[in-house]
C-alpha cells in the first residue's frame, strides 16, 4: 500500500505531452516529411498497445522473468557512513539482464514492433548498452537487428560491440562528425527514412520525434514506481533528493517520473561535465546550450553561434550527446528538476569509491550520478538520497584501466 | 479549406521570381530544371561563379543549400559537400552575402534549402527580412514539418517569401493537403523514401504521388531526390512542371575541386540534363 501523500495544495505536475508531443515548448515532431506518417502510425500503435491489458501483461511478465524486475533498492551503508551525512540508497538497475536499465525500453518497443508486423529493427548506440539490449530483444523475438555505432564509441566500448555480434546483430560503424552517438542517430534515421516500410527504429533514449520521448519514458517509469514503493517501505518516507545521470535522459526520466507529483522531493539530473567548460569539452547542455532542433526534437542543445551542433566530450560514451531530452528541458524550465554536471575525473573517482566501499562497479554514466550524490552527502545529515545506478561497469573496464593506471601495475 | 467546399489547397500566392518562373514555363509550354548546390562548397567565394555556370547551362531555379552539421535527410554526397562548406567557414550570414552577389548579376530565382536549427539560431524574422533584402525568393526546411512551421511560415510570408514543403510517397492524403495548403511557389515531391543521392531509375512511387497531389492542388509540382540523368529528366518532364537535380551536381563539384574547368563542366552537364526535357515531348 502506497500512502497518500500531501501534495501541499499544488496541482499535480503536468507530465503528459500535448497531442503534438510537446512538453511546454519542447519536443514535437521535426522530421523529414517521409517520416511524418510513420511517426504518426507509431504513435497510434503505441497508444493502442499502452491501453491494451494483454500487451501490458506480456511486458510485465518479460520484465519480471527475463529482465529481472523488480530491481533491489539497496542501502549503501558503508558509503553513507564514510561520507557522514545523507543516508544513500541505490536503485540497482545495474543488476538487470544486459547490465543496464536500457532493457526496459527495448522489451517494450520490441513487443510493439512485433505487434506492428515489423521484422527489421534498427537502433543507435553510444555506450553500447542500448545496442546490446536491442540485440538481446531481437534475439529473443527472432527479429533482424542492425545497430549503428560511432567508430570512436566502437573503439572505447569494444566489449559491447562483440556482445552485439554474439547476439546476432549487425553493427555498422559510423565515421561521420564526431563518430559518437549523435552521428549514429543520424545514420539510423537515414536508414529508417530509406527502409521505412519494413523497419522499426528502436530509439534508445528519451529523445527524437514524438512519440519517442513519451514512449521511452513510459517504458522506464517502472524504475521510479518501484523505487517509490521500496523507499516508503524501507524508510517510511520519501527521499529528499534523487540523483540520476542525464545523456538523453532515459534513466533519469524513468526514476523521476513517479516522483513528479511529490514536490518536496528534489530531482537532480547530472550531465557530463567532461574535461572543461569550453564548448566541445563537455556534454552539459545547461553550460552554454540553447534551445534548438536536432534529430526530431526541439530542446536544449549545445551549438555554436551559427546553429551548428557542437561536438561534445565525455569519458562516458552514453552521456556524450549534444541534446537533452525534451521532457527534461521542460522540467528544468518548471524548476521541477535541477541539472548539474560532474566532470570526467569526478565520475572516475566516484566509480572507484563505490567499487571499494560497496563492491559495486558502476557504469561510467551512472558514476556521474554517484559523484554528485557523493559531493552533496556530507552536508546533508539525516537526509535520504536515492541514486539511480542505471548500469554496471563491466563494459567500462578498459576505460577504468586507462584512467586508473596505478591499479594496473603489478 | 477542404476540397469538399470547392476550394483547392494552395490558395496563397506570393509574387516572387519563383511564381513568375512557373507562369513563364506554363506560357511557353516548357519544363523547369532546378539545380541544388551547397553554398560555400568548396568555398564561399566560388559559389557565385558556379551558380552562373548552372544558369548558363539552363538551370531555371537555384536551390542554395545552407550547410548543417547534422543533415539527416542527406546522403553521403551532399553530406560531404556540407562538410567542405562548413570547413571553409560557410555560415547562414555568408550564404546571404553570396545570394546578394548572385542577385546583383542575375534574376534567377533563389530558394534557400536547409535545416531548421541554423535558421532558428539566426532568428526567423531576421532571416526573412535579410533574405528578402538579399534577393532570396523562398525557403525550404527539410526538418520543419508543416505542424511545427506556423511561426516560420508567418515570418516568410510577411516578407513576401515563398515557403516550399516536401510531400513524400509515405504522406497520407491528410498530410498532402497540409503540404499543399502551406506551400507557395511550388510543392516539392520526394521521389522515393530515402535520403538525397543519385539512383539508377525513377521510383514507381512518383506517378501515384503526382496524381494524388494534382487531385488536391493547382500548385506547380517539382520532383526531386535520386534524379541525376537526362533520361530521368525526360521521364519526369512528362509528369511535372520541374525536376530537381542535386547530388549529381555536388558530385561533379567534388570531383573537380581544383579543376579550372569545373564551371565549364557544370554548364555542360546542366545543358545535357536540360536536353532531357526535349525527349519528353
Amino acid at each position: 500500500m502506497t500512502p497518500q501523500l500531501d501534495q501541499g495544495g499544488q496541482p499535480p505536475m503536468a507530465s503528459q505531452p500535448d497531442s503534438g508531443g510537446h512538453f511546454g515548448p519542447y519536443g514535437g515532431r521535426y522530421v523529414p516529411e517521409v517520416l511524418m506518417a510513420p511517426v504518426e502510425e507509431l504513435e497510434a500503435a503505441y497508444l493502442a498497445a499502452r491501453d491494451d491489458p494483454a500487451f501490458q501483461a506480456e511486458l510485465a511478465s518479460l520484465l519480471h522473468t527475463y529482465a529481472g524486475r523488480p530491481t533491489p533498492l539497496y542501502f549503501a551503508k558503508r558509503l553513507s557512513e564514510k561520507l557522514g551525512g545523507a543516508r544513500i540508497w541505490l536503485k540497482r538497475e545495474d543488476l538487470l539482464h544486459t547490465g543496464a536499465h536500457k532493457i526496459n525500453n527495448c522489451l517494450g518497443q520490441a513487443l510493439l514492433a512485433r505487434r506492428m508486423g515489423k521484422r527489421r529493427i534498427i537502433a543507435e548506440t553510444g555506450a553500447g548498452q542500448h545496442g546490446v539490449a536491442t540485440a538481446t530483444v531481437c534475439a529473443l523475438f527472432g527479429l533482424d537487428c542492425v545497430v549503428y555505432m560511432g567508430e570512436e564509441d566502437m573503439r572505447r566500448q569494444r566489449l559491447n560491440v562483440f556482445r552485439m555480434r554474439l547476439l546476432g546483430a549487425k553493427v555498422v560503424g559510423v565515421s561521420n562528425g564526431s563518430c559518437t552517438l549523435k552521428d549514429a542517430i543520424s545514420e539510423a534515421m537515414r536508414d529508417w527514412v530509406t527502409n521505412v516500410g519494413d523497419t522499426y527504429y528502436l530509439l534508445g533514449s528519451a529523445l527524437g520525434s514524438h512519440p519517442y520521448p513519451m514512449m521511452v519514458r513510459d517504458f522506464h517509469k517502472v524504475i521510479g514506481e518501484e523505487a517509490r514503493r521500496q523507499i516508503l517501505e524501507a524508510e517510511g518516507r520519501l527521499p529528499d533528493t534523487i540523483f540520476a545521470c542525464v545523456g538523453g535522459g532515459s534513466n533519469a526520466i524513468g526514476i523521476f517520473h513517479a516522483f513528479l507529483p511529490d514536490r518536496a522531493v528534489e530531482l537532480v539530473g547530472v550531465e557530463a561535465g567532461g574535461r572543461g567548460d569550453s564548448l566541445g569539452d563537455h556534454a552539459a547542455r545547461y553550460r552554454g546550450g540553447a534551445p534548438g532542433v536536432l534529430q526530431g526534437a526541439y530542446s536544449f542543445v549545445l551549438q555554436d553561434e551559427h546553429g551548428q551542433i557542437a561536438l561534445t566530450h565525455s569519458v562516458s560514451a552514453g552521456l556524450d550527446y549534444a541534446m537533452i531530452g525534451p521532457e527534461h528541458a521542460w522540467l528544468h524550465d518548471q524548476r521541477r528538476a535541477e541539472y548539474t554536471a560532474a566532470s570526467d575525473d569526478e565520475a572516475l573517482d566516484a566509480a572507484r569509491l563505490l567499487s571499494r566501499v560497496e563492491g559495486i562497479i558502476p557504469a561510467l554514466e551512472s558514476a556521474h550520478a554517484v559523484a554528485e550524490a557523493v559531493k552533496c552527502a556530507p552536508a546533508a545529515k539525516d537526509r535520504i538520497f536515492l541514486v539511480n545506478v542505471s548500469g554496471r561497469g563491466d563494459k567500462d573496464i578498459d576505460i577504468y584501466r586507462e584512467n586508473l593506471k596505478e591499479l594496473d601495475e603489478s | 479549406m477542404t476540397r469538399n467546399g470547392g476550394t483547392r489547397e494552395g490558395g496563397t500566392r506570393i509574387a516572387t521570381r519563383i511564381s513568375g518562373l512557373f507562369e513563364r514555363l506554363k506560357r511557353d509550354a516548357r519544363k523547369g530544371l532546378i539545380a541544388y548546390i551547397t553554398a560555400g562548397d568548396p568555398a564561399p567565394d566560388r559559389t557565385p561563379a558556379l551558380v552562373e555556370a548552372l544558369v548558363r547551362g539552363g538551370a531555371d531555379l537555384i536551390e542554395l543549400g545552407v550547410p548543417f552539421s547534422d543533415p539527416i535527410a542527406d546522403g553521403p554526397v551532399i553530406q560531404r559537400g556540407g562538410e567542405r562548406a562548413l570547413k571553409a567557414g560557410t555560415t547562414l550570414t555568408k550564404v546571404l552575402e553570396i545570394a546578394a552577389e548572385i542577385r546583383s548579376r542575375s534574376e534567377v530565382p533563389l530558394l534557400l534549402f536547409t535545416y531548421l536549427n541554423p535558421v532558428m539560431r539566426y532568428g526567423l524574422e531576421r532571416l526573412a527580412k535579410d533574405a528578402a533584402r538579399c534577393g532570396i525568393d523562398g525557403c525550404l526546411l527539410t526538418d520543419a514539418s508543416v505542424e511545427e512551421a506556423h511561426e516560420y511560415i508567418g515570418a516568410m510570408h510577411a516578407q513576401g517569401l515563398d515557403t516550399v514543403f516536401l510531400a513524400a510517397p509515405t504522406s497520407t492524403e491528410r498530410r498532402l493537403k497540409l503540404v499543399a495548403q502551406y506551400s507557395t511557389g511550388f510543392a516539392y515531391l520526394v521521389s522515393r523514401t530515402g535520403v538525397t543521392g543519385e539512383r539508377d531509375s525513377i521510383s514507381d512511387a512518383v506517378a501515384p504521388l503526382v496524381r494524388a497531389m494534382r487531385a488536391i492542388t493547382d500548385l506547380p509540382l517539382a520532383v526531386g531526390f535520386g534524379i541525376s540523368k537526362p533520361e530521368h529528366v525526360a521521364e519526369l518532364g512528362r509528369q511535372v512542371e520541374a525536376v530537381v537535380v542535386g547530388s549529381a551536381f555536388v558530385r561533379l563539384i567534388e570531383k573537380n575541386l581544383d579543376n579550372p574547368s569545373l564551371e565549364i563542366q557544370l554548364e555542360a552537364f546542366t545543358r545535357e540534363l536540360k536536353h532531357g526535357f526535349g525527349a519528353s515531348a
